[in-house]
């Protein structure tokens, strides 16, 4: 018997269906993974079966007994741990704090000392190393995710979910999680998978099930499934899985940065000595592992962050001493790496969210008075243009898929035609069609003699797109290399420190 | 349940909530509630006068909550509306009866903008700047400078510069030619009426029409996305709460020059701090403030004649209030910590659909 049985299941939000006819079953010990595009229910699916959202018709079946979920506590107690594609944990308080938080039982204060002890000891045995005192907002995604894995395991979940747990994490982060994965199945606890990384979801999981539209098309095993069939299964039509990309010509030097020194929130230095340049026409992209400084780069090249030292040059002024909005103007593009954080406001429309930079401006504005006639046609043109789902302007951001928000954020910085797009991580937790058409655009743009500074964790993703290759480590700036004469291994190296003679050039 | 629904309901739902739980506490106590609040209603719509003088009651508080709406909207709380209230009520005063030679067409707009500068700086500008240049919270520093302006108020009239001749601690009444007519002969009811509305006009369109409004949303909502748009922070902060003082301060003069027409050691009303339940109850909208403000005054007004019909003691009325602050506070602190935690309550935010906007 299955251990979760999910039967015509089907949730409506207003005139969104996000669920319907949704099918599923999960047997004892298997990872199942869910793909689908971006909008298509994976989350709606996953927040119905822990108690998140209740369904409007349909079953869950846990063991063969019906669950009628009244709110989260509910399902943790039937068994169900999950982790959310946006994380529920509380920055404030520690890791121990946050993984007992809500289970300390009936018992009126927690025993802090206990706490410790059993949050040491799963993560022990999970192999996920985590010092239970640190307070959560000081410990990057990664490392927050392991929190999220802990605390539902320290709430015996016999049922793991991960919501695109893969989005956040290096490669070395991944192969770690799917250790987990795999000890757990090895325990016969079965978890659900949601990846928009086709060779994950063939590395790790046993069956798949394919969601398009809100309804579940298809449950195959995962030998029987290609990429390419995967693909076109998820979108309804054939995707390019590779872009072509042909060679830039590039130009002047948009930008160029100079010996740049830059320190993080506890002063410690985590740029040393930087210096590029990039030209019109070129994609240039920064590799490395999380955390070499990439981060503290792109804020002072954005003007978030002051230099300890160095100089930054945009079409030939000296920007250093210049405000964020001073270098917006100037026409430097910017999709942050955090969206929820940095990127949207949440309760603003999709439409308001899509002038967030440019507010002053015509024609969103006239003498301080907003326009919200102009704002509207622009954005329903963004929505089309980048596929924005559902095609609704004045649906509230909060309440779009991840990676619809992610695409509101593109289309917001590419709309502005800015002569450099500083780009982290653009294509996170989206699903391949979408990730195709980003791509397309990155490269439209330099198409029309703009530059791109790419910064993704992805190699195949820098190496796909890029004209020259920066590979950061330790804050520096280890090498920059030709994108044609890279390779997995040689940037692989230079990851780790290594410096690769060939090509030190700028 | 539309979303636009759902920020009806629930204020909707406190007050009835707050009227119930009232009426039982009125029948164990041993008096008929349905009589009481029969009274109650008659005081407050009864007749012209009475209606004229409700209305009258809900101008100062429409004022005040305007401006801690704004601060609301931009994730600040201006708890001391009331010292700013006072401040602009002082300067009101000091203005009306100084210059009697002036034509009312100066003399009046002077004591206004004298009243919202003076508001402005003491709510806005000092708290505004602590907060932006050394992180002092607005809590704290508005509730504080409340304060000093409350005492340099008793100050100025017990035996201080602004005492008229005489024994009773209270100013000169200010010249007619600050005076704001009354509309309605014999009731509190005056010009300032439509100074309010002008108010809840102007600050409607600025919040939800202007570029600057939809900064300060932005700042209030999400302020790191601000921060990457290019937005001052601190400056929308400073800006925020001097506006919100700019209003309170107002409130305070139209009281004066509508109402009252001299400072008294009795003029602490309360209402800075009534009024913060108004913008909660009104979800920071200037159209629902108005009718916020007409319930709670309302209730003050009712409340007499409920006592004189009923015997019900007006202090019942504070009961009521206390009921809805809590079922409207409740709400709203969920919607904070929504805010702080944003991460920990999303998920349970959007599937009730709550929405601030
Ligand atoms: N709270 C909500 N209110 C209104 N619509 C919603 C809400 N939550 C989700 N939706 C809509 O339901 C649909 C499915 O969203 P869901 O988040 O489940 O997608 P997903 O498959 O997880 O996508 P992604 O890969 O981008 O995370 C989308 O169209 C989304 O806009
Ligand atoms: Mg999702």
């Amino acid at each position: 018997m299955a251990i979760l049985e999910i039967r015509n299941l089907r949730k409506v939000f207003g005139s969104v269906i996000a669920n319907d006819e949704v099918n599923l079953s999960l047997e004892a010990g298997e990872t199942h993974a869910i793909l689908g595009e971006n909008g298509a229910g994976k989350s709606t699916l996953i927040k119905m079966i822990s108690g998140l959202y209740k369904p409007d018709a349909g079953q869950i079946l846990l063991n063969g007994v019906e669950q009628h979920f009244a709110n989260p506590r509910d399902a943790i107690l039937a068994g169900i741990g999950v982790v959310h594609q946006h994380f529920m944990l509380i920055p404030a308080l520690s890791v121990a704090e946050n993984v007992v938080l809500g289970s300390e039982g009936s018992r009126f204060l927690f025993r802090k000392k206990d706490a410790i002890e059993k949050v040491l000891r799963i993560s022990k045995e999970l192999g996920l190393p985590l010092d239970p005192a640190i307070k959560v907002q000081d410990l990057p995604v990664g490392m927050q995710q392991r929190v999220e894995i802990v605390k539902a395991l320290y709430r015996n979940a016999r049922i793991l979910i991960l919501d695109e747990p893969t989005a956040v994490l290096t490669p070395q982060e991944t192969e770690e999680l799917f250790a987990v994965v795999r000890r757990l199945n090895q325990d016969q606890i079965p978890v659900i998978f949601i990846s928009h990384k086709l060779d994950e979801v063939r590395e790790i999981a046993d069956r798949i099930t394919v969601m398009r539209a809100g309804k579940s098309v298809n449950t195959m095993p995962v030998a029987d499934a290609t990429a390419k069939e995967l693909a076109q299964l998820m979108v309804g039509r054939e995707v390019v899985l590779e872009t072509i990309k042909t060679p830039a010509q590039t130009g002047n030097v948009v930008l160029s940065v100079e010996g740049l020194s830059v320190r993080d929130d506890r002063k410690m230095t985590r740029v040393k000595n930087v210096s590029f340049d990039v030209r019109t026409g070129e994609i240039f992209g920064i590799a490395g592992v999380d955390g070499n400084g990439q981060t503290e780069l792109v804020e002072a090249i954005v003007g978030l962050r002051k230099l300890e030292g160095g100089k930054i040059l945009f079409l030939d002024k000296d920007i250093t001493a210049e405000s964020v909005s001073g270098r917006i103007h100037r026409g430097i593009g910017y999709v942050p790496q955090d969206r929820q954080r940095d990127g949207l406001v949440l309760p603003f429309t999709v439409a308001d969210n899509l002038i967030l930079r440019s507010v002053g401006n015509q024609p969103f504005s006239k003498s301080g008075w907003l326009q919200k006639k102009s704002t509207r046609a622009s954005a329903e043109k963004l929505i089309k243009e980048f596929d924005i789902r559902p095609p609704l302007a004045d649906a509230q951001a909060v309440s779009l898929s991840g990676g619809n928000q992610q695409k509101v954020i593109l289309a917001r910085e590419m709309s502005r035609e800015p002569q450099l797009l500083i780009a982290v991580q653009p294509t996170r937790g989206l699903d391949v069609g979408a990730i195709e058409g980003i791509h397309r655009h990155l490269l439209s743009l330099c198409e029309q003699g703009k530059a791109v500074l790419l910064v993704s964790l992805e190699l195949e993703e820098i190496m796909q797109l890029s004209d020259r290759i920066g590979v950061m480590h330790a804050g520096e700036l280890v090498t920059v290399m030709d994108a044609k004469k890279a390779t997995r291994e040689t940037l692989g190296l230079a990851m780790t420190g290594e410096r690769v003679e060939e090509g030190v050039a700028p | 349940m539309s979303k636009r629904m759902q920020n009806l309901m629930l204020p909707l739902l406190a007050v009835i909530t707050g009227l119930i739980l009232g009426g039982i506490i009125m029948w164990i106590s041993g008096y008929k509630p349905i009589n009481a609040y029969i009274a109650l209603f008659q005081g407050a719509f009864g007749n012209p006068v009475f209606i004229a003088n409700t209305i009258a009651g809900a101008i100062p508080l429409i004022l005040t909550s305007l401006g801690i709406a704004i601060a609301f909207r931009t994730g600040l709380f201006n708890i001391g509306a009331e010292g700013q209230y006072w401040i602009g009520a002082m300067v009101g005063t000091w203005i009306g009866y100084n210059f009697p030679h002036l034509p009312w067409y100066i003399h009046i707009p002077f004591a206004l903008i004298g009243a919202m500068l003076a508001g402005g700086i003491w709510g806005g500008l000092i708290p505004g700047l602590a907060k932006a240049f050394v992180g002092a919270h607005e809590v704290i520093t508005t509730m504080m400078m409340s304060y000093i302006a409350i005492l340099i108020g008793h100050f100025m009239l017990e035996r201080g510069p602004m005492m008229a001749p005489g024994y009773n601690p209270q100013s000169p009444l200010v010249s007619p030619t600050a005076t704001l007519p009354t509309l309605i002969s014999n009731s509190n009811l005056s010009a300032g009426i439509f100074i309010a509305i002008a108010a809840i006009i102007v600050v409607y369109l600025v919040l939800f029409h202007t570029t600057f409004g939809y900064r300060l949303r932005t700042v209030g909502y999400n302020p790191m996305a601000a921060k990457y748009a290019g937005m001052n922070v601190p400056l929308f902060t400073i800006y925020s709460l001097g506006l919100s003082g700019v209003l309170a301060g107002l409130g305070g003069a139209v009281q004066i020059m509508g109402v009252d027409h001299q400072l008294t050691d009795t003029f602490s009303s309360g209402y800075g701090y009534t009024a913060i339940v108004v913008s909660l109850l009104a979800r920071n909208n200037p159209i629902a403030i108005f009718f916020a403000s007409v319930f709670f005054s309302a209730l003050s007004t009712g409340s007499q004649v409920m006592q004189i019909n009923s015997g019900v003691s007006p202090n019942m009325t504070d009961v009521i209030t206390g009921v809805i602050i809590f079922f409207v506070a409740t709400d709203k602190l969920y919607s904070y910590f929504r805010g702080r935690f944003r991460r920990t309550a999303k998920a349970q935010s959007e599937q009730k659909g709550v929405s601030l906007s």
